[in-house]
């Protein structure tokens, strides 16, 4: 199998996001909302990291 | 509203008669397991797919399941991760899967997709506990 590096930050993204929001939060609604801010912060958090990666090589 | 405050605080009914060592153990054994002996079957389902396809997904990817090692204190963390997966790991270990050595540069990413499956997987254990002994609400 092979896999992207986008793709793996979104599998990643996504199960941890699950998990997180059924374990970390007691209502439904705020579990969806909470996986949803995890995986946004996952997601987002790489972008940015990427980027400054990108800037501090160029 | 002293006795509502202290009605606030009580904490949250137990929600089984199960021993919650028992379901801490099943989570621990089987993804989503304890959630299930709890009848919380979305819930449950969601955390048996996630974590499942995790340990999965990082076996496809050829990421390495660690052994007993006193090698690196991070070999060592890395099983210690790898544990958490209970079953999954014991199979995985059975049948020899997962390479023993990282060949390529995405293995890495497998590899670490294992050791948090089995973290993530402790984590919705200790949920499915903390559950049956009323320390969370629901």
């Amino acid at each position: 199998m092979t896999i992207s590096h986008f793709g793996a930050v979104l599998l990643f993204s996504l199960f941890t996001s699950i998990v997180f929001g059924i374990t970390q939060r007691s209502d439904p609604k705020m579990m969806i909302r909470f996986g949803a801010f995890c995986f946004a912060l996952f997601v987002g958090g790489t972008i940015v990291a990427s980027w400054l990666m990108w800037l501090i090589k160029h | 509203m002293t006795t509502n405050v202290q009605a606030q605080a009580r904490p949250a009914q137990k929600t089984t008669t199960l021993p919650p060592v028992l379901i801490l153990i099943a989570g621990w054994l089987i993804p989503g397991a304890g959630h299930f002996l709890l009848k919380k079957w979305i819930r449950g389902t969601l955390l048996l797919v996630s974590i499942v396809a995790m340990f999965g997904i990082g076996l496809a990817l050829k990421g390495k399941v660690y052994g007993p090692n006193t090698a690196e204190l991070l070999d060592m963390l890395n099983f210690a991760g790898d544990l958490g997966n209970g079953l999954l790991y014991v199979i995985a270990r059975v049948f020899d899967l997962g390479a023993a050595t990282e060949q390529i540069a995405i293995a890495d990413y497998g590899t670490k997709f294992i050791v948090v499956a089995g973290l993530l997987n402790i984590i919705a254990a200790v949920d499915a506990h903390s559950l049956a002994i009323g320390r969370k609400a629901s």
